[in-house]
């Protein structure tokens, strides 16, 4: 297994992979699933959920 | 949170194991480790079977084997007893388990887990700590804590500007958003800091200066945890706005892998084996001194604290509840991925028909 040690904009983003960032200057995050649907929130282990739920709920419009 | 088991763990730094015992408890298990006189890393259980004495207070014979310090019965480096005291006869169950151990990049790495699922393909490579390139500076603290209390100090580097403020910890930490990506299929966690035009840190002023600028940073966090065992962060400290160049050519910064070798020992004892190497004032033994120095009080300061942790969560009451935050994302990514790769391992019951 090779470690990767590159920055974060270089991570695979093949299937089972999930992303979750900060809207820039705000307080509220964006979550990104593998499967192109988004969603705005600000309690991460409610988006960890969600995006570890794929499918469910995963539509590709951002939630509110 | 459960042992993450059928996994590789850090067990030892190379020199630390020779011909002089180890014994370590590495997920429960007291493993004793030695090298036989070729080299070899071994680890067996630390356990004799006659009488369960510790084999890591015995000592090795002329031809590698392990004699019990208690009364003599002896082992061979697969963990087969090879001599009794006062008979022929050795009893065909007498032996002890045979770990998996493997020697790379300066650790000591055991498999613990079904023996038959060891590949060493799984080990992470980790170049950087064997190569005449870098400088790299080691250390092993014993941690009073569990190790998922260590895993969330790693993934949480806000943590810094508190805690590590002397040294290492600026209000800029703690104040610039992270980005976290998860492969649940490969276990990694990455989470993404990159603080532009900010103050340097204490602890890294001379090697800027050694680097030929002084003043603001851009100063990238980059880990990349692959759980359970092997954390790492890469840091890249340069001048204000200006990036790796497009040819990848990035000679202008300095840069830092900070390895943790997370190694759970008890329910509420870790080992914490930390490497921080570096490209740059490679060879400069004050630069040695400066990092050691630096390292250790910044590892001293989580151990306090951890360890702290550990005690007063021991006197919660059962179900107390956390609030979670956004700088939280990281380590409840890797919280999560523990709980799944825990459950996932865990022998198989099997119930008599």
């Amino acid at each position: 297994m090779t470690v990767r040690g590159v920055a974060n904009t270089d991570v695979p983003t093949g299937p089972n992979t999930f992303k979750i960032t900060w809207v820039p200057g705000h307080d509220t995050m964006l979550g990104i699933c593998h499967c192109g649907a988004e969603r705005i929130g600000e309690d991460p282990i409610e988006l960890w959920m969600w995006l570890l739920g794929h499918p469910v709920d995963h539509d590709r419009a951002v939630a509110a | 949170m459960e042992f993450v088991r059928n996994q590789w763990y850090v067990a030892a730094f190379a020199e630390e194991v020779s011909d002089e015992l180890l014994g370590r408890t590495i997920l429960g298990e007291p493993i004793v480790f030695y090298r036989t006189s070729d080299g070899t890393p071994v680890g067996l259980a630390d356990r004799c079977v006659h009488r369960r004495y510790p084999l890591s207070e015995g000592k090795l014979d002329a031809n590698d084997n392990l004699v019990c310090g208690y009364h003599g019965f002896t082992y061979n480096p697969s963990g087969v007893c090879v001599a009794v005291p006062a008979q022929q006869r050795i009893p065909r169950s007498a032996r002890v388990g045979a770990y998996p151990v493997v020697e790379q990049d300066r650790f000591i790495w055991v498999w613990i887990g079904d023996p038959n699922l060891a590949d060493r393909a799984l080990i992470p490579s980790l170049p950087f700590l064997d190569d005449p390139e870098w400088a790299v500076l080691r250390g092993m603290a014993p941690l009073k804590c569990r190790y998922d209390l260590l895993v969330d100090n790693l993934m949480d580097l806000s943590h810094e500007t508190y805690l590590h403020s002397e040294w290492i910890g600026t209000p800029d930490v703690a104040e610039t958003p992270t980005t976290t990506s998860t492969d649940e299929d490969a276990n990694i966690v990455w989470v993404s800091r990159h603080m532009e035009n900010v103050v340097c840190p204490p602890s890294y002023i001379p090697s800027m200066a050694a680097k030929g600028f002084a003043g603001t940073i851009d100063r990238w966090q980059d880990i990349e945890y692959h759980a359970p065992a092997l954390y790492l962060l890469n840091s890249r400290i340069g001048p204000p706005g200006v990036p790796p160049r497009e040819d990848g050519d990035d000679s202008h910064a300095a840069h830092k892998k900070i390895v943790y070798g997370i190694t759970p020992s008890t329910a509420n004892t870790t080992y914490d084996f930390w490497c921080v190497a570096r490209d740059h004032e490679v060879g400069d033994p004050a630069a040695d001194e400066r990092g050691m120095k630096s390292q250790s009080a910044v590892v001293l300061q989580d151990v306090v604290a951890l360890d702290l942790l550990e005690a007063t969560l021991a006197t919660e009451p059962p179900n107390y509840q956390e609030l979670s935050v956004n700088i939280d994302t990281g380590a409840l990514a890797a919280r999560r991925m523990l709980k799944r790769l825990a459950e996932a391992a865990k022998p198989v019951a099997v119930t008599a028909e």
